[in-house]
């Protein structure tokens, strides 16, 4: 491991300061009243990634664990707001936040009680087999799952519909459930810079830094990983069920290996050395992946170009690379 | 009986196809510890190149000699892989793995759309082939007979490539290479070269196995994405960069599949995916390996 003592300097780099909140906090309240209701909902689709990239970067960032089957809990989510609505005929969006956290919390501690057992490439192809058992549940279970199909998740009531009820469904994407989606984004990260920034975050960082060395401290490593697995299942399955409003289906490309990937690549993309990197990594991957649909047929020879220069050129990934630009200008000027 | 027979049949295809797959993947991570996410993609150039060469080569010429492009068309992959491992792959090997995945998973994407570009999106057929060959008795029931040639090519290649790792001179440095690289680096071997090879021999089995396959169910967009999580399977169940275990797990994958379609369908994939977990819990290190680290 060339790069521990590196990865312990960038560990020990100062919080940034919350000055960067209050603009990004008013220009994500403002963009309904301004933006055009299609790029409202696309930004909606961003922030659900955000929550699932940065849920992944607690594994892969924080505790050093890469997880090629994220997948499985983001489309556990969609799933579990699909099953509310099929077998219980319930529509309420908390009953499907409750659900698929729930879920994601059952999920996660099972498949993680097996991943965490190996890291490294081992970790990774784990948790890609696990997933792959869910997506070929959800694909070939068609009588259960609908299939292919998949599962309608209708226009849901929120809040017990004190925004009454939705008249048109692009008015209620792109204004109720937009600032719905804001107010749990906020949360989900708010709760997710508390548990990196708490000791128990620190635990993980020194467990990713050097896990001999953790342990010496009296790290108990494996329940740490399983404990992180299990918290970044649930955040990513929350992400899951917020999207599948959105998207209006739950279908098994929401548990498809290649999308655990599209989750890696918006963690990497943003820089997933930093706290901030994978929720501007899964905005921009969004932007960019529906400009690259509507643009090209060829939309995926775009993503892997960009894929394959970010990983030669730019391993840090755009919030990590500006900084790095950052602390220069400061040493020049 | 004669069912049962049949069945015996599908599964050497099967596995004869599995291992060529799962062979390539393991063989470049034995040598290089890299594992090629883009495997299953180069399985289906090998696919289309073959579908192509057959649709335009069938109106002029005899069946038995449109056999002779499937190593050309292994040969075009074996190429592309030549091409990818220096200017890619050879950047990375000093970086974390993490990033490994990515570029592989980037080389993925782009091989997906590359081959949408060149070849269409439509699917192609090589059924030509698969018919012009008929029908066989054997044993009493009727078998297609390009069935039993994609077996043979599929153990055919299986002992050459024993042969060529075993019994070359090629095959001690390619050892040499895979057990330690500084080692092999100061006994003068040049493992640049060993690299670029091995690569290279990964994709030729990928772009075979695609090639001898797609007279049989025809070249899909997508058939390579499914494919790798299959050769996945089968080389953590044989143990990842072994050769004997791709084979035994080509074989215990294709048995598995068999018997699950027979008798439980819907969960066949479910199947197989618990099992490569049970193995990786229970022995990291593939059913086959000797320590069990």
């Amino acid at each position: 491991m060339s790069g521990t003592a590196a990865t312990v300097a960038r560990a020990s780099k100062p919080v940034p300061s919350g000055a960067y909140l209050v603009p990004v906090a008013v220009l994500l309240l403002a963009f309904p009243l301004v933006a055009p209701a299609y790029q409202t909902i696309l930004l909606a689709y961003g922030l659900a990634f955000a929550i699932a990239a940065v849920a992944l970067n607690l594994l892969l960032g924080y505790t050093g664990l890469l997880s090629f089957g994220h997948a499985a809990f983001f489309g556990t989510g969609a799933y579990a707001a699909g099953f509310m609505v099929k077998y219980f005929g319930v529509v309420s969006m908390e009953a499907f936040l409750a659900a698929g956290a729930l879920s994601g919390i059952v999920v996660a501690a099972l498949f993680g009680f097996v991943c965490v057992r190996y890291t490294r490439i081992f970790f990774s192809i784990l948790a890609l087999a696990l997933s792959q058992v869910l997506w070929s549940l959800a694909f070939k279970l068609f009588w259960v799952t609908g299939g292919t199909d998949g599962l309608r998740v209708p226009t849901p009531v929120l809040l017990g519909g004190v925004f009454g009820s939705p008249d048109d469904k692009v008015t209620f994407l792109s204004h109720q459930y937009y600032y719905y989606t804001l107010g749990v984004f906020a949360i989900c990260i708010g709760l997710l810079w508390l548990i990196v920034h708490s000791p128990f975050g620190k635990a993980l960082q020194a467990i990713r830094d050097n896990e001999v060395r953790a342990e010496f401290v009296g790290i108990r490593v494996r329940r740490y990983r399983w404990i992180a697995f299990v918290l970044s299942g649930m955040f990513a399955t929350i992400a899951g069920t917020l999207w599948g409003p959105l998207n209006g289906l739950a279908t098994p490309e929401a548990l498809y290996w290649p999308f655990s990937g599209e989750i890696v690549f918006m963690a990497v993309l943003g820089g997933f050395r930093t706290f901030s990197g994978p929720i501007v990594g899964a905005i921009v991957f969004n932007y960019l992946k529906a400009y690259a649909v509507g643009r090209t047929e060829y939309w995926q020879l775009l993503l892997g170009v960009v894929l394959v220069i970010l990983v030669m050129a730019m391993p840090e990934g755009i919030i990590g690379t500006l900084g790095r630009f950052g602390r220069r200008l400061r040493r020049e000027g | 009986m004669s069912t049962l027979f049949v069945q015996v049949l599908n599964t050497a295809v099967y596995t004869a196809v599995l291992f060529l797959i799962a062979g390539g993947l393991s063989l470049v991570y034995g040598v290089m510890r890299v594992v090629n996410l883009a495997h299953g993609n180069l399985y289906m150039l090998g696919a289309f190149v073959m579908a192509w060469a057959v649709g335009g080569a069938a109106a002029g010429v005899v069946p038995p000699l449109l056999l002779l492009l499937i190593p050309v068309a292994g040969a075009v992959v074996a190429l592309v892989g030549a091409l990818i491992e220096p200017t890619l792959l050879r950047p990375l090997y000093n970086r974390a793995e993490e990033y490994q995945l990515l570029l592989t998973f980037g080389l993925l994407l782009i091989l997906e759309d590359a081959i949408k570009f060149v070849f269409g999106p439509t699917p192609l057929s090589a059924s030509t082939l698969w018919s012009a060959f008929g029908p066989i008795s054997v044993l009493g029931s009727i078998y297609p007979a390009y069935n039993l040639v994609v077996i043979a090519v599929g153990f055919g290649s299986a002992g050459l490539l024993w042969a060529f790792v075993y019994r070359t001179k090629f095959g001690v440095m390619l050892r040499a290479t895979s057990q330690n690289r500084k080692m092999a680096v100061s006994l003068g071997i040049n493992v640049r070269a060993v690299y670029v090879l091995a690569f290279s021999i990964g994709c030729l089995m990928a772009g075979v196995a695609g090639a001898v396959i797609v007279p049989v169910q025809g070249a899909v967009l997508g058939m390579g994405i499914d494919a790798l999580v299959l050769a996945f399977v089968v080389v953590v169940i044989g143990g990842l960069g072994s050769l004997e275990g791709a084979l035994a797990g080509a074989a215990i994958v294709a048995v598995v599949r068999t018997l699950a379609i027979t008798f439980f369908p819907e969960l066949e994939l479910a199947v197989l995916y618990l099992i490569a977990a049970a193995v990786l819990v229970t022995r990291p290190a593939g059913i086959f390996s000797r320590s069990s680290t």
